[in-house]
């Protein structure tokens, strides 16, 4: 194949991941996902292999087919597959046009003590049984968070702009979006990890993927057996630098005449420029080595960004502690919940704490917005995975997006008809706060919307009725919690740590023979 | 950019955005929100019951028995019909309005003239899902109305209820405000919170805080909302498939009866008295209106009514 199309191939296809990924993020209409998003979905690596850890699955192999990959041709994923690295190809792209000079890369040493350091950190806490180092340097799922906690929000108040304007005409076609208060800290995160993605890539290229992210470093190690890589032929190469000028990642040496594979990110980018035909792609055993470069590089470097992340943290745990004190203001009874309640298709808080990689994809996704990340509810591990947030929302009875969407498996595929029947949680009745009690006037608003009548007006005084409660049926949706008026809530979900299955609500049917002729009764 | 040129140009850009949004919602807060609107009632009757047919059929009859639907539909009139589309149920469960009931009330203020004729409620259940599995979004694409949307608080304007006793002031949809003519078309059902929800109950989903009726007195707030100027033109009751326990969601089809009915009064508490009885209870039983007919919102004696009844 001529090596112009190689890059052509690369650039194509990394768009196309990069534009199906981020169309899955920012879409609000609900109508973006489908089968064929999990094509996309599939072939990212962390995604997949903990899919895989997980479930056992043998559709989640998509990682096994990346590190095939890498064994053949060398980081292929970083240049093609992975939203981040092509975010950042897009910055390096976008600033070349701003300067309107050409940018031109210079061989630089590694990093590999900072690149290796933070891949056996995360393989160590991995090993410890917390995701939460997977969740912050995924580049998969720091994507996902920049694009739901800081991309998604603006094209939502696009749109909401927009529908204003139109209806002014009369247009009710464009729905607007309800407005869900950001999470701090993911916006924050997102923030801080978009500006350093950034700023590394304008200043360094692809210098995140060669010293932060622990794809990059793993699939270096992988690449240093690379059946094809990149070489630069000794007997054309004259060492002018050209193929090196291009090069992402700065790991062409024209001195030495030598490739450091395990850094390149298979961008492809070096295979034209060589005005001596002297860059090529062929199998290691034909000459020329990768040459396995001195380990120097920056201590100093390493505490300096991983100190940055640690203090990123801890500042965002001091400032939104947590959102449980919302819920006491104004407290006859507060509302004290033991366990957070996690999607239906999680099975427990345990499995689904160590298989969510914070993504934000089924945040994104879920039609009534309950699934919002939390602080520290889930503990440290758990920082910013979703849970179900019945102050925000409730969970729509017959959807199961979450679960269509989830790229790890942490949320289960599960049809409608188990969803129904799984018990998130258990409905609690707080008569000390309910209306019916304080006002003595009807209310009954948590009754409405129980989808399986767990909760019932059974009459109480005059001709007042009251909520009961019939734990059996209640499948934990937080319908009755969200509806509830009350501040704080009369009826509130706890969540099942293991999740259960409710019984059946039963089934009586209307017993009347209607006499159609019968005159009416008034 | 320099620092000084920088900050210029966000200000300006802050003041356009201001402007711009600021501006629509200016000149619509300060258009008074409609013109005091109190049917004179063209029909010979207070009252249209009909039962033993089909939901076209039924409508034809009934609305053919009120005046035909040009009475009440001028043309060049914008239209509003506010069915119950509150849950995300098909239509065998009897959560929502009839499809086919709405279908054939859109189709006749279009042919009655209507200029547009838009459909709209504030849902329960995620509101595009209710409007799919209701059927009632496919029905008004094929009779040719317009589906908008009441999900967000921003298309609610505030509004005075001088005459509420708890319900002083509400935030109620644009559409309800703008619109020339209104057809409330609620479907009876059990309540848990109110016993029945019917004409009155369904104006719960023009509003945006229930939560609100819900903490005060949630019986008179249905009542005080009752006595708002902007009173529906028409009220609709779909009582073809009944929701006669579980409601207002429901749980199965268990629920439903067949009980193959339809009243249409301008009389909201007439209409809700007579559905009542429908039901198999008394007016009585449902607190909100002998409140509404103690406030003088309208009727619950049907016997002092001039009431015309059908039976296909």
């Amino acid at each position: 194949m001529h090596k112009g199309r190689l890059k052509r191939l690369r650039v194509i296809l990394s768009l196309l991941f990069f534009a199906v990924l981020a169309l899955l993020f920012l879409d609000f209409t609900g109508r973006i996902y489908g089968k064929a998003s999990h094509l996309f979905l599939h072939l990212q690596f962390v995604p997949s292999l903990v899919q895989f850890a997980g479930t056992l699955s043998l559709a989640a192999l998509g990682f096994a087919f990346i590190i095939i990959l890498t064994l053949l041709f060398g980081r292929i994923y970083c240049s093609s597959f992975c939203p981040l690295g092509t975010l950042q190809d897009i910055v390096i792209y976008l600033s070349k046009k701003i300067k309107r000079k050409r940018r031109i890369f210079k061989f630089k040493k590694p990093s590999y003590r900072l690149h290796y350091g933070i891949l056996a950190l995360v393989v160590l806490s991995l090993l410890t049984g917390s995701i939460l180092l997977v969740n912050l340097l995924d580049p998969y799922s720091a994507f996902g968070k920049i694009f739901a906690n800081l991309f998604r929000p603006l094209v939502v108040a696009v749109n909401n702009l927009i529908s204003i304007g139109l209806s002014y005409a009369d247009i009710y076609s464009v729905p607007r979006i309800k407005w869900v208060p950001v999470n701090i800290a993911a916006l924050f995160l997102s923030l801080a990890w978009l500006i350093l993605v950034v700023y590394l890539s304008v200043r360094r290229g692809r210098i995140y993927c060669n010293t932060v992210c622990p794809v990059g470093a793993l699939l270096g190690l992988f690449a240093r057996f690379s059946l094809f890589r990149i070489v630069l032929d000794k007997t054309k190469c004259n060492s002018c630098g050209k193929c090196s000028a291009v090069c992402k990642a700065e790991c062409i040496n024209p001195k030495d005449q030598s490739v450091d594979f395990s850094r390149c990110v298979g961008c492809m980018n070096c295979l034209s420029p060589c005005p001596d035909k002297g860059v090529k792609i062929r199998p290691f055993w034909v000459k020329d080595t990768v040459q396995v470069f001195e380990f120097d590089a920056g201590k100093r470097d390493f505490f300096k960004k991983s100190g940055l992340v640690v203090v990123g943290v801890f500042a965002g745990s001091k400032v939104f502690s947590e959102e449980k004190e919302k819920e006491v203001i104004k407290a006859t009874v507060p509302v004290v919940r033991q366990f957070p309640v996690t999607p239906p298709g999680a099975e427990s808080q345990e499995r689904f704490n160590k298989l969510c990689t914070a993504c934000h994809l089924c945040v994104s996704a879920c039609p009534t917005h309950v699934l919002q990340p939390t602080y520290f509810l889930y503990g440290m591990t758990g920082f910013l995975q979703p849970r179900m947030d019945y102050i925000t929302s409730f969970c729509n009875f017959d959807c199961v997006l979450c679960g269509e969407v989830c790229p790890t498996g942490a949320i289960l595929n599960i049809t409608t008809e188990e969803k129904k029947r799984i018990q998130l949680g258990k409905s609690y009745f707080i008569k000390e706060n309910c209306v019916v009690y304080t006002h003595n006037t009807a209310c009954g608003a948590c009754s409405e919307h129980c989808p399986t009548k767990a909760v019932q007006m059974v009459p109480y005084k005059d001709k007042l009725t009251i909520p009961e409660v019939n734990n059996t049926i209640c499948v934990g949706c937080g319908a009755c919690e969200y509806a509830c008026p009350t501040d704080p809530k009369s009826i509130y979900v706890d969540g099942n740590p293991i999740h259960l299955v409710a019984e059946k609500p039963p089934e009586i049917r209307i017993e009347e023979k209607i006499d159609y002729k019968e005159e009416f009764p008034f | 950019m320099k620092r000084r040129d920088f900050i210029r140009k966000s200000a300006a850009a802050a003041a356009f955005t201001g402007a711009a949004i600021s501006l629509p919602f200016g000149s619509k807060l300060f258009s008074s929100p409609s013109h005091p609107y109190n049917p004179s009632n063209p029909s010979p009757f207070d009252l249209v019951a009909i039962k033993g047919g089909e939901v076209e059929a039924m409508f034809d009859q009934a609305i053919a028995a009120m005046g035909g639907m040009q009475a009440f539909v001028k043309k060049g009139q914008k239209v509003v019909v506010k069915p119950n589309i509150g849950w995300d149920v098909s239509p065998e469960r009897a959560g929502n309005t009839n499809p086919a009931l709405v279908k054939r009330i859109v189709r006749h203020c279009l042919d009655a003239g209507a200029k547009e004729v838009y459909v709209f409620d504030n849902t329960c259940d995620k509101w595009d899902r209710c409007y799919a599995t209701s059927g009632i979004e496919q029905a008004v694409k094929d009779a040719g109305g317009k589906l908008a949307p009441g999900n967000t608080e921003n298309y609610y304007q505030e509004v005075q209820i001088p005459n509420g006793k708890k319900l002083k002031s509400t935030k109620v949809h644009e559409l309800i405000l703008d619109s020339d003519v209104f057809i409330n078309v609620p479907v009876l059902k059990s309540h848990g919170s109110a016993r029945l929800t019917i004409s009155m109950k369904n104006l719960m989903g023009v509003v945006w805080d229930r939560g609100w009726w819900h903490r005060n007195d949630l019986n008179q707030c249905i009542a005080d909302y009752a006595t708002y100027m902007k009173k529906p033109t028409l009220n609709i009751i779909d009582a073809y498939r009944v929701m006669m326990k579980n409601g207002p969601r429901g749980v199965s089809e268990a629920d439903v009866s067949l009980m193959k009915s339809l009243i249409i009064s301008p009389d909201m508490v007439a209409a809700d008295a007579a559905a009542t009885k429908m039901f198999g209870i008394s007016p009585d039983d449902v607190p909100y209106i002998g409140i509404a007919d103690s406030m003088g919102i309208g009727s619950m004696a049907l016997d002092k009514l001039n009431v015309h009844r059908i039976i296909l």
